[in-house]
């Protein structure tokens, strides 16, 4: 039994592993700027597998993870851009400020700004993702199929719409000028060149508390109630499982790790845009998720971390949204179980034998 | 409100209705004889539009609306017979994943081939200033156009499945796929004819509505979302009923404007989305007894 | 132990793809650019990307400027905010350009103002917005005209046809909602109602009900400010609505494949922009002549499609650069920045530049005329 259990945790210790040798790695070839976009993509990553439990554990597609990351983004995004500095001697301002909870800081151009300490808005962030997915998810996760996936990517599209919409969102500008996010004394998540190691480790720390998090509810009771799930929902329904509140858990759990990758991310970046919460980007995460085997984490882990990388570093050019389709399409046909799996390895392991031991042996 | 207004209103929803409609029908058409819903469907409305215009370049408008029809009906085919055929066993996750996939690529190579730039049909008749006046509202020669194209569509539709031996074999492959299979039905006919026809109607609308609302290569997935609501309004399987749920939503659009900032249009219609797909799945006209015996 | 083994050969990968990379030093002026040339704002950023190319490689053929060649890294943001922020940060620190052009939207720019300034590299930006230019941020410049100046001739002209009552209406992207706020700004100065403003969706094919909206009220001109496909939608929908009210449109519509599109209804359109729509139009004796007439002659003639103002925008950029750098005769970004503040008289696409420290745009209302169509062609508007 324990031993089961540190098997479990053995992929997060190479994670971690692998984490440290990457920052050595760009450390030593004085590379330390690809930090950056791999920053960027521990955040996508997040929402990526908080998609994976929705869709491979619970059997739920979902075509809106970008409104959930959107609302996380967008909401720190207003209450931290807010300026109270004119405002302080107001009842709200000086309550605030009694708690503690107003920062003051300098901007480019040498004026000061009072806001609101985004640990608030995270809390916020966290609250409305949830509220929401439980005010779409319990009508809209009784649907199936075409009608599940229709109706996602409709709450998606009312979120972008929204967004593009009203004023307080910056329209189609989006939000700019999002202050830094001081977690503690002496760190904080912000775009700072200087401090950009630390972020790296702070990101992959998350993801990494993220997974064992995960590990543990897969492993759990409700863990197991969810494979049941994916098996067969009527099968699940009659040993007890409350299935409809299972689902709605799981995409509740989608979108708070949606919502805290679009808060980071916007912290990190300093502003956020409408793209953040386009069907495109949706559909983007559908497909990493898909590439990476539908119900594994690591796979979509992977593969998340991968292919944001590469795109956030343009290495697709002009056909960005062409190589996601292309990856839908191909993964669909030929390898419908995901790439990450382990008869691909198996497959390499053979082709290896066959081909090149075979060869050597002339 | 003036009754010249209302009027006005009116034949706005109705010209776009018109185009939700079209793609509506071309959902339908594939839903019935694979239970596929094909996220491409708005695609081909571009593709007709895009090929007509190129056609139009060389010859006369007729037969550049004849070629982009059967090309765009071509390519259906094709992306049948390469892409779906063999994913057929696959989960409807698998299909939902695959046609948006095949979406964005359909959209991409467009960029590739016709580059950024919208492109516009001539008018099929009169010009981009002529207009028609009907009971005091002013209206463009090419929406009557529009409406016409729509109900000869609609009519030919219905005596298509009902009446003629093709038809009836599509709707058998929709009910019951297997007993069309034991009649002698060639499903896989079907269903490739299913994909070219759905995909030849969304280019015949692309092709009758480019002179209003112009053709550009990122124009399919808004499209195909609308195309998508019509098609659940109307209750999905049943092309006939998507064409008045098409001029439904087009109506309620348009009023929607005269009241609110259009801006939010797009947020209404989805609105009425989630509220029917939860509500009643079946759709506004279909039956509720029917909708439970489908697998979607 | 499956999952182990892939989790180390994709690092592997990873590890190997960060191993290689770093370039040597040399000679050349290495120039960023970021343009949306796919997605939704791909109309600005294709043309400026072509142009920018074009102008590059004619600058190289011609000897480079001061004897180096300029290096133009082109990245493709479609119009993504996240996107331009990551490019942003691998031409700063990886390619380590002397200057950035673009980005081609309002958006993006304001997304990367701060990281530009923070990290002292000259941005030219592509984008319209006043908010890129004002506040002024020593390293940010523009080059489009404002859009108050935008604004200020389309109520001049109005006033002189003694118009009173307007009905506004906007497409809901960037370059939209700004020119909607500068016409609210400053039609009050001009003794202007705007009795209806409307927004509209960006990608919106009919909008026959929202000027069915501004019918109703008798407006006595109409102001359409957005980009395609709108700007050709609307004066089509206006025939068919039989409203025979003048249509004023933004710079925006300053391509003749615009006027195109909308055919027949295009004619009498009004609109400002830029002198390099009608260069063959302009007198011998304007200082922008020469320039206007050989960048559209070349455009027109190596890409087969008609120029356009945004084109210029890009064109501008990167001269000005070169002149920054002849100036200064140093490639350092900020003797280039110096030398960007410190340009006066430069006749290029989009008007005479005289920038200063607190003006990072350079242009003045003359750099704006109202054009209209007349048989399928930009004429001046008199």
């Amino acid at each position: 039994m324990l031993k089961n259990r540190m098997k479990q945790y053995t992929p997060v210790a190479i994670l971690a592993a692998a984490i440290l040798l990457i920052q050595l790695i760009t450390l030593i070839s004085g590379t330390g700027y690809l930090l950056t976009q791999l920053t960027m993509s521990a955040w996508y990553v997040l929402a990526a597998v908080g998609l994976c439990m929705v869709m491979g554990y619970a059997g739920q597609i979902s075509m809106g993870q970008a409104g959930f990351f959107a609302i996380g983004g967008y909401t720190t995004a207003v209450l931290s851009t807010i300026d109270f500095t004119d405002r302080l001697s107001g009842g709200l301002p000086r309550l605030l400020d009694s708690m503690h909870m107003l920062i003051t800081r300098e901007t480019i151009y040498g004026d000061t700004m009072t806001y609101l300490t985004p640990w608030a808005s995270l809390i916020a962030a966290i609250l409305i993702a949830a509220a929401a997915a439980l005010i779409v998810g319990i009508p809209v996760l009784k649907l199936k199929g075409h009608y599940l996936a229709m109706a996602t990517m409709g709450f998606g599209i009312i979120i972008n719409r929204v967004v593009l919409g009203t004023k307080a969102f910056g329209e189609a500008d989006g939000i700019t000028n999002v202050p830094p996010f001081k977690v503690l004394p002496f760190f904080e998540v912000s775009g700072d060149f200087n401090i950009r190691i630390g972020n790296y480790y702070f990101a992959w720390l998350i993801v990494i508390i993220a997974m064992v998090l995960l590990i543990n509810l897969i492993n759990s009771r409700s863990g197991r109630a969810l494979k049941a799930l994916h098996g067969s929902e009527e099968a699940a329904d009659a040993m007890g499982v409350n299935t409809a509140r299972t689902k709605v858990i799981i995409f509740m759990i989608g979108a708070v790790f949606a919502a805290a990758a679009g808060f980071f991310m916007t912290h990190y970046n300093g502003g956020i845009g409408p793209s953040e919460s386009s069907v495109v980007k949706s559909v983007r995460y559908v497909s990493i998720v898909a590439v990476g085997g539908m119900a594994n984490i690591w796979g979509t882990l992977m593969m998340g971390m991968v292919l944001n990388f590469l795109s956030l570093r343009g290495v697709f050019g002009h056909f960005d949204d062409a190589v996601f389709g292309i990856i839908l399409v191909l993964i669909m046909m030929f390898m419908p179980d995901g790439f990450i799996r382990k008869a691909v390895f198996y497959d390499i392991r053979n082709f290896v034998n066959r081909k090149i031991i075979k060869r050597g042996d002339k | 409100m003036t009754f010249d207004q209302v009027l006005q209103y009116i034949f706005s929803g109705i010209t776009v209705g018109s185009i939700y409609a079209f793609v509506a029908i071309g959902y339908n058409i594939i839903y019935n004889t694979t239970g596929i819903i094909n996220f491409a469907q708005g695609e081909f409305v571009m593709l007709g539009g895009m090929i007509a215009y190129t056609f139009s370049g060389f010859m006369a408008l007729l037969p550049s609306v004849i070629i982009a029809v059967l090309l765009t009906a071509a390519v259906g085919g094709v992306i049948e017979n390469v892409f779906i055929r063999r994913m057929r066993r696959t989960s409807v996750l698998g299909m939902i994943v695959i046609t948006v996939g095949l979406s964005i690529l359909i959209r991409e190579f467009s960029l590739y081939i016709w580059d950024e730039q919208i492109r516009a049909l001539p008018f099929f008749t009169g010009s981009e200033i002529s207009s028609v006046e009907i009971i005091g509202a002013r209206i463009s020669p090419q929406v009557l156009w529009v409406l016409a194209v729509t109900a000869v569509l609609t009519v030919a539709l219905y005596i298509f499945l009902k009446f003629t031996l093709t038809g009836q074999a599509m709707r058998a492959c929709s009910e019951n796929p297997k007993a069309a299979l034991l009649c002698g039905i060639r499903t896989d006919r079907m269903i490739s004819l299913s994909f070219m026809v759905s995909a030849g109607i969304g280019a015949l609308g692309g092709c009758v509505v480019s002179p209003l609302t112009q053709t550009h290569y990122a124009m399919g997935s808004d499209l195909a979302v609308k195309g998508f609501t019509v098609a659940i309004l109307g209750g999905l399987g049943n092309p006939l009923s998507a064409v008045a749920a098409g001029l439904l939503l087009g109506l309620i659009e348009s009023f929607s404007i005269s009241v609110l900032p259009m801006a939010y249009k797009d947020v209404i219609s989805i609105l009425i989305l989630l509220i029917i797909l939860v509500a009643k799945p079946s759709g506004l006209f279909g039956s509720r007894a029917a909708a439970a015996l489908k697998d979607y | 132990m499956k999952k182990t083994t892939a989790i180390l050969l994709t690092l592997a990968a990873i590890a190997s793809s960060l191993l290689t990379g770093c370039g040597g030093e040399d000679e050349t002026i290495k120039v960023g650019a970021l343009f949306a040339v796919t997605g939704g704002a791909s109309f600005l950023g294709a043309p400026e990307a072509r142009t920018a190319d074009m102008l590059v490689e004619e600058i190289n053929a011609d000897g480079g400027v001061d004897g180096k060649m300029i290096e133009l890294i082109i990245k493709d943001t479609a119009a993504n905010p996240e996107k331009a922020i990551s490019f942003a940060k691998q031409l700063i620190e990886e390619d380590k350009v002397v200057a950035i052009i673009g980005p081609s939207t309002s958006g993006e720019t304001m997304q990367i103002k701060e990281l530009c300034e923070s990290y002292k590299t000259p941005l030219i930006s592509c984008a319209a917005a006043e908010a890129i230019v004002d506040p002024v941020a020593k390293y940010v410049f523009k080059t489009p005209q404002k859009d108050s100046y935008v604004a200020n001739w389309v109520f001049t002209t109005m006033k002189e046809m003694g118009i009173k009552n307007i009905g506004i209406v906007g497409a809901n992207t960037g370059f939209g909602n700004a020119g909607l706020g500068q016409l609210e700004k400053y039609a009050p100065d001009y003794g202007i109602n705007i009795i209806a403003k409307e927004t509209y969706d960006k990608a919106a094919t009919d909008l026959t009900a929202v000027l069915t909206k501004l019918k109703a009220k008798d407006v006595e001109a109409v102001v359409n400010w957005s980009i395609v496909p709108a700007q050709s939608i609307v004066p089509k929908n206006m025939k068919q609505l039989g409203m025979d009210v003048p249509l004023f449109q933004s710079h925006g519509f300053g391509n003749i494949k615009y006027a195109e599109a909308a055919g027949a209804a295009a004619e009498g359109i009004i609109f400002p922009a830029g002198q390099l729509l009608v260069a063959e139009k302009l007198p011998a004796s304007h200082p922008q002549k020469e320039i206007t007439t050989a960048y559209k002659t070349q455009y027109e003639s190596k890409f087969n499609e008609p120029v356009s103002g945004f084109g210029g925008y890009a064109y501008d950029s990167i001269m000005l650069i070169v002149k920054a750098i002849e100036k200064t005769g140093s490639i350092e970004r900020n003797d280039i920045r110096d030398g960007l503040e410190s340009i006066s008289g430069y006749a290029g696409a989009s008007g005479v530049f005289n920038m200063s420290a607190s003006d990072h745009n350079g242009l003045d209302m003359s750099s704006i005329e109202m054009l209209t169509v007349e048989n399928g062609e930009f004429t001046l508007y008199k």
